[in-house]
């Protein structure tokens, strides 16, 4: 992929930010261009859905800028932030599909809701969307009846409905058997190429983002430990990189959570005898 | 003795501090609702739905409630009005007793028991699995979209409701006691009509019962909205949304009677 | 479930509720408060107003021609002054008499109206000037006992004669 690095469509610049008491991420900065399919990895906690809530503008940065297409989101009041909101697609971990509307409603509630369009056009426009992810077939099944690889690929034709200029995949892999799981890598790859976009993927699949994407950032304790190409990554002799692409148990991410010693907490050094 | 004092402040406080809180929300939550609500009312069709899902689904068990409550009026009613011979009278105690009372308040509680719980479910459920995030993150409010629909499906339904439950069980209370304990039909009705008024115990019933539609079904979106997104969670809100209505539809009840039938 | 049998059964619902509604206004209840354009007001002074209720019927040969609007005390005189809501189509004139009755035994009281001769009417807040107050059942009772404790002294001494 050889993308001139025009201004980037998201970009992080020393973000920080902490629920309550908890931090989650620390002065956490990173680009993705036009065009760019870009994998945040790390460990279940580590921050990368509340990264990409900073996206949307759900929650504010503590301090730091998150700019989308050249603003920052952080300042935006109500009303600029569901204009900016238009421009992104989020797919959720698993769909998040509207329970009481079918397939083809499910796709066509952003088009009915934020657009005036007839419903003849509606209905063209949905139709090709599901088309593009193989599910034509499916439109008049409720979400209750499509498996999980069916309903995410449902909910990439809904996130992809209003032609978004970024997309957000929250861990799209999760859950998914080896060929739902390749299905939905080459389309989130192919809508990337085809529709222009900018995309960022949630993941803790090492072997199937290091295939699809063009850069991977590394999220430990919410620190960016480590960033690369897949080739770099590949090559890479970073401790805590090791550790997650082979699936060592232990190693920089430590297998035991930080406690007393064993021994203390069993009572056989009799400490306070 | 300072630092019991201290000690029972921090053991009150905390809870106490949590439902101020809480009801802090709860008051801006309904702002957001009124604010948010001409999408409803404009979009009539998705009030529809709710008003359907809230109401129409609601009306077997209130009218068979109703009916069964008049019928159990008018029986102990009658022991207790032939003692002093008054039992022409049955008529007037039963249709007052429903329409001031038991059809405001017992309706609202089967409404908060059977929509209010399932809308709060509904609702809990939707953010659970994320899907108020992702109506969010398509640029549409949920308030607007989700709860503000649901919160006028209730408002509406709930009047409805507690009048057909009042108008079954008189009809209850007149199987009773003109079917079955063979008292007058005529006097039946006509002493009933007589003694009960329409501006001070019909409508004062029908506005009651708006209060009560109110209150239940913002304890009910509020519920669902503000319940932690987990299994555990949205069940917890559940029972707390039947808990909550039913003591504030007591003293809400307490509350309105005292200012309707003040120096009657 | 489809929408058109969302819009039928919420369609159906409405009907209900509506016709309930109508079933306690025409069958249950009745308006018993007169509009205020359709009625005058007319005050009545009573030495003792018993168990009288407001709200409670004005009656005229039977027929309920008002409604008792307030009742309140004379802070001068002690008596009880009670404000009526006339309906406007009857008139009283100004010899008419006013008093508190009671319907059956222990039945609910009520004012009941004694037509005058007079040919001068009562106007919107003039006031009766015969009135009777309620006959109050205890001091009816101890009145009633009194007098015959009373009788029978007379009629033992004139025995004892
Ligand atoms: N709404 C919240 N309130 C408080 N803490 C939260 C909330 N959401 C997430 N967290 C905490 O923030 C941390 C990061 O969460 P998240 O971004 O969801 O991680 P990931 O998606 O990488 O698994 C976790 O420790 C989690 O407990
Ligand atoms: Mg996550």
């Amino acid at each position: 992929m050889t993308f001139v690095m025009s201004a980037p469509l998201v970009e992080f610049r020393n973000v920080s930010f902490a629920y309550e008491e908890e931090i989650v991420l620390r002065d956490v900065s990173l680009t993705v261009a036009r065009g760019q399919v870009v994998a945040i990895m790390g460990g279940s906690g580590s921050g990368k859905t509340t990264l990409l809530k900073l996206i949307g503008g759900q929650i504010r940065p503590d301090s730091g800028e998150v700019l989308v297409d050249g603003e920052n989101v952080g300042n935006l009041g109500e009303r600029d932030l569901y204009r900016l909101r238009r421009k992104l697609g989020m797919l959720f971990q698993f769909g998040a599909l509207f329970t009481d509307l079918s397939v083809f409603d499910n796709v066509a509630f952003p088009l009915r809701e934020r657009t005036n369009l007839p419903e003849s056009m509606i209905r063209d426009l949905v139709l090709m969307k599901l088309q593009a992810v193989g599910l034509r077939g499916a439109a008049r099944l409720m979400p209750a009846e499509l498996s999980g690889g069916m309903a995410r690929r449902v909910a990439l034709a809904r996130a992809i409905a209003l032609d978004p200029r970024v997309m957000l995949y929250d861990e799209p892999f999760t859950g998914l058997d080896p060929i739902s799981l390749a299905t939905t890598g080459k389309l989130i790859r192919e809508l990337n190429d085809a529709l222009g976009t900018a995309s960022i993927v949630v993941t803790h699949d090492v072997a199937e983002s290091l295939a699809l994407v063009d850069y991977i950032y590394f999220l430990a304790d919410g620190v960016v430990v480590a960033q690369g190409s897949p080739d770099e990554v590949r090559a890479s002799e970073h401790p805590f990189v090791r550790q997650f692409i082979n699936a060592e148990p232990d190693g920089p991410v430590p297998f035991h959570k930080p406690a007393a010693p064993y021994a203390a907490d069993l009572g056989l050094e009799a400490a306070n005898g | 003795m300072v630092n019991v004092l201290v000690n029972l402040f921090s053991r009150i406080g905390a809870p106490l501090t949590r439902g101020i809180v809480k009801l802090g929300f709860a008051c801006r939550f309904f702002i957001a609702i009124l604010r948010h609500s001409p999408v409803s009312l404009v979009r009539f069709r998705l009030t529809m739905r709710e008003i359907w899902f809230a109401g129409v689904l609601s009306v077997l068990i209130i009218v068979v409630s109703g009916l069964f409550v008049g019928m159990v009026l008018a029986l102990q009613g009658y022991e207790t009005l032939v003692r002093f011979g008054a039992s022409s009278s049955l008529g007037v105690l039963v249709a007052l007793s429903l329409v001031r009372e038991l059809g405001p308040v017992v309706g609202a509680l089967l409404f908060a028991s059977r929509a209010g719980s399932a809308i709060t479910a509904e609702i809990g459920l939707m953010k659970a699995t994320e899907q108020l995030a992702a109506m969010e993150m398509m640029a549409v409010n949920p308030v607007a979209r989700v709860v503000a629909p649901r919160f006028w499906g209730g408002v509406i339904s709930m009047p409805l409701l507690a009048a057909m439950f009042s108008a079954m069980g008189i009809f209850g209370g007149y199987l009773i006691g003109v079917q079955l304990l063979g008292l007058d039909e005529g006097s039946f009705w006509s002493q009933m009509q007589a003694a009960v008024d329409f501006r001070l115990d019909v409508m004062n019933g029908v506005i009651k019962s708006a209060f009560f539609g109110v209150a239940v079904s913002l304890i009910a979106v509020f519920e669902g909205y503000d319940a932690p997104p987990t299994a555990e969670g949205v069940s917890g809100a559940t029972t707390r949304t039947v808990v909550t209505s039913a003591l504030v539809i007591l003293a809400l009840d307490f509350v309105l009677t005292a200012f309707m039938f003040r120096g009657v | 479930m489809k929408r058109g049998m969302i819009d039928f059964w919420v369609g159906l619902f409405a009907v209900a509720g509506a016709a309930a509604l109508l079933f306690l206004a025409l069958k249950v209840s009745s308006q018993s408060t007169l509009a205020v354009n359709q009625s005058y007001e007319l005050v009545a002074n009573f030495d003792n107003i018993g168990g009288l209720k407001v709200r409670a019927p004005i009656k005229s040969a039977g027929v309920v021609v008002g409604r008792v609007n307030a009742i309140e005390l004379d802070p001068q005189r002690y008596v009880a002054r009670v404000h009526m809501a006339m309906d406007a189509r009857y008139q009283y004139s100004r010899d008419s008499s006013a008093e508190i009755l009671t319907s059956g035994l222990l039945g609910e009281q009520y004012i009941g109206i004694t037509p005058g001769a007079d040919d001068k009417m009562l106007k919107s807040g003039d006031t009766f000037k015969i009135t009777s107050s309620a006959i109050v059942l205890e001091q009816l009772i101890s009145r009633f006992l009194f007098s015959k404790a009373e009788g029978g002294n007379k009629d033992s001494t004139e025995a004892g004669k």
